[in-house]
């Protein structure tokens, strides 16, 4: 299943936030956006998901998801949102129940993302024993478990430090590498981005419009840190940013 | 070069050094158990003793003493019983209506806007009533019996009981909700799954005070049409000036008030233990 959105624009009030934004999300491939903080790339983010309605354009998903897919467009957050009174296999089995999967079909499903996630050992733990990277391992697992067709990653890593961000990458890049997933991947972080990213969209300060699309042939399990070709690709994301960035940080809230 | 600095500091340096003055701990309340204990017998002992030298006359307080005496009478005739059962069923029954209406109501005003625009307005206006001065409407609604009291106790407990769900309601957070509709929860399960638990800390906090508020009118309550009650039993004796018996009273008030706030002390234990 792809994303296609077409002409997206949204304000708030009279507050312009994106302007004409048409982007195209192809089938097992990493899309990642960057932008200026302000930009609306999580908005963006969430027009995708149906969470909010843009103004204008509209968002359309291309073909139907897989049968054994739940949930076809699922988030990983960046807070996590992991209920804290369940513990990690009552965090997985919430979004289970709902379809009706309980008892020893539910076991193995949750038995199954666990080990994809390597949190076999602690899914009696709650949320508050877990350490921040082990936190979103729980949402990657809990995602994982409505077997999606795309996800939506709104900055999962920045809420990290960076030696967990490096692993959590790894874990990413091998669990794409064993089952390629569709995602759209939005944060700050260009190494993140050029990490993760088959194709890098650059997003322009408030009001958001594409400014270039990147796309990285290497694939992604021979990136590495300090790849050569990864910070080259960086220094030219950057280059493109600062100048927003900067003026974005200079700008007045008044929302 | 910087590392020699670094290692041998000038000799000036060193004739001037002194220990870094401590200026931070404080503000951190800790955990000391034998203080509440301790104050306790110290006002009792201080009681005992001016009350038996004489210098605190017995109209001013009745000797700790007599007041113990009293209590073991009101049990070795079974007189306390008699009075603590009507007392106990009227708490049980009016806090256990009041509370789990102010909760449905609290929940739904959190939930839904229109029940909040046309409840609030109305839950404002009728806190800060005295509802001891409704007992006697509530006598002529309900009768003089049971049922004024359980509708006393249960209006006492019921606005803010309204008031601590609908706030814990709206403090939960709303990323777990969205969270929730982007699974595709259902309406249903988000409220039962999310929302109520969400909110299980301040409605318990909630209870605390409205349980106490339950505690104060149960005094009220038995004013009129109340033979046995702890309550009628502390009118009773304040209006003979019967100190000894009156303390008594309060005292067994003050056991049940320490008593709700340690059963609800164990029931967040139970179900908050996921808090850090």
């Amino acid at each position: 299943m792809d994303i296609r959105l077409e002409n997206v624009s949204h304000s708030y009030d009279s507050f312009e936030v994106m302007r004409d934004i048409s982007l195209e999300i192809p089938h097992g491939r990493i899309v990642c956006i960057v932008g200026p903080s302000g930009c609306g790339k999580s908005t963006l983010l969430r027009f995708i998901g149906g969470l909010e309605r843009p103004k204008q354009g509209r968002v359309l998903q291309v073909g139907t998801p897989p049968a054994d897919c739940l949930n076809p467009l699922t988030y990983i957050f960046q807070d996590f949102a992991l209920l804290p009174w369940r513990s990690v296999a009552g965090n997985i089995s919430l979004v289970l129940e709902d379809h009706g999967i309980k008892g020893a079909a539910a076991k193995e499903i949750i038995d199954d993302v666990l080990a994809r996630t390597k949190l076999t050992d602690f899914a009696k733990a709650l949320p508050k024993q877990l350490s921040g990277g082990m936190k979103q391992r729980v949402a990657i697992a809990r995602a994982l478990a409505v077997n999606p067709a795309v996800m939506l990653m709104d900055e999962p890593l920045s809420a990290l430090d960076s030696q967990t961000r490096e692993l959590l990458m790894d874990d990413l890049v091998s669990l794409w590498t064993r089952t390629p997933f569709t995602a759209v991947y939005v944060t700050h972080n260009l190494a993140e981005a050029v990490r993760l990213g088959h194709s890098i969209v650059v997003l322009s300060r408030r009001p958001g419009q594409i400014r270039e699309i990147v796309h990285l042939d290497t694939p992604l399990a021979e990136r590495q840190f300090g790849d050569p070709e990864l910070d080259r690709q960086q220094r030219h994301l950057w280059q493109l940013m600062r100048d927003e960035a900067r003026a974005a940080d200079a700008e007045l809230l008044d929302v | 070069m910087s590392d020699t600095t670094l290692s041998h500091p000038p000799a000036a340096a060193r004739t001037e050094a002194r220990t870094v003055s401590f200026r931070g701990g404080g503000f951190a309340p800790e955990r000391k158990r034998w203080v509440g204990g301790v104050v306790f017998v110290l006002l009792i002992a201080i009681a005992e003793w001016g009350t038996r030298a004489g210098w605190i006359s017995a109209l001013t307080l009745p000797k700790p003493s007599d007041v113990l005496q009293t209590l073991i009478d009101l049990h070795q005739s079974g007189l306390l019983y008699k009075h603590l059962s009507p007392s106990l069923s009227r708490l049980v029954v009016g806090a256990a209506l009041g509370a789990s209406f102010g909760i449905g109501v609290g929940v739904l005003i959190g939930l839904f806007s229109y029940v909040r625009a046309g409840l609030v307005p109305l839950v404002a206006a009728i806190f800060p009533i005295p509802k001891i001065a409704l007992l006697p409407l509530f006598v002529i609604w309900f009768g003089i019996d049971e049922g004024s009291k359980y509708a006393l106790i249960a209006f006492g407990t019921f606005t803010p009981t309204v008031v601590a769900t609908y706030g814990a309601v709206d403090n939960v957070d709303r990323s777990l909700i969205r969270m929730g509709q982007s699974f595709g929860l259902s309406w249903l399960s988000i409220v039962r799954k999310i929302v109520l638990p969400g909110a299980m800390p301040g409605i318990l906090s909630g209870l605390r005070i409205s349980l106490a508020i339950a505690i104060i009118l149960l005094v009220a309550a038995e004013m009129l049409g109340a033979e046995y009650g702890i309550g009628a039993y502390i009118l009773e004796a304040g209006a003979l000036y019967d100190l000894e018996r009156l303390f008594a009273g309060v005292l067994i008030l003050s056991v049940l008030g320490v008593v709700v706030s340690t059963v609800i002390g164990l029931v967040e234990r139970h179900l908050l233990d996921w808090r850090s």
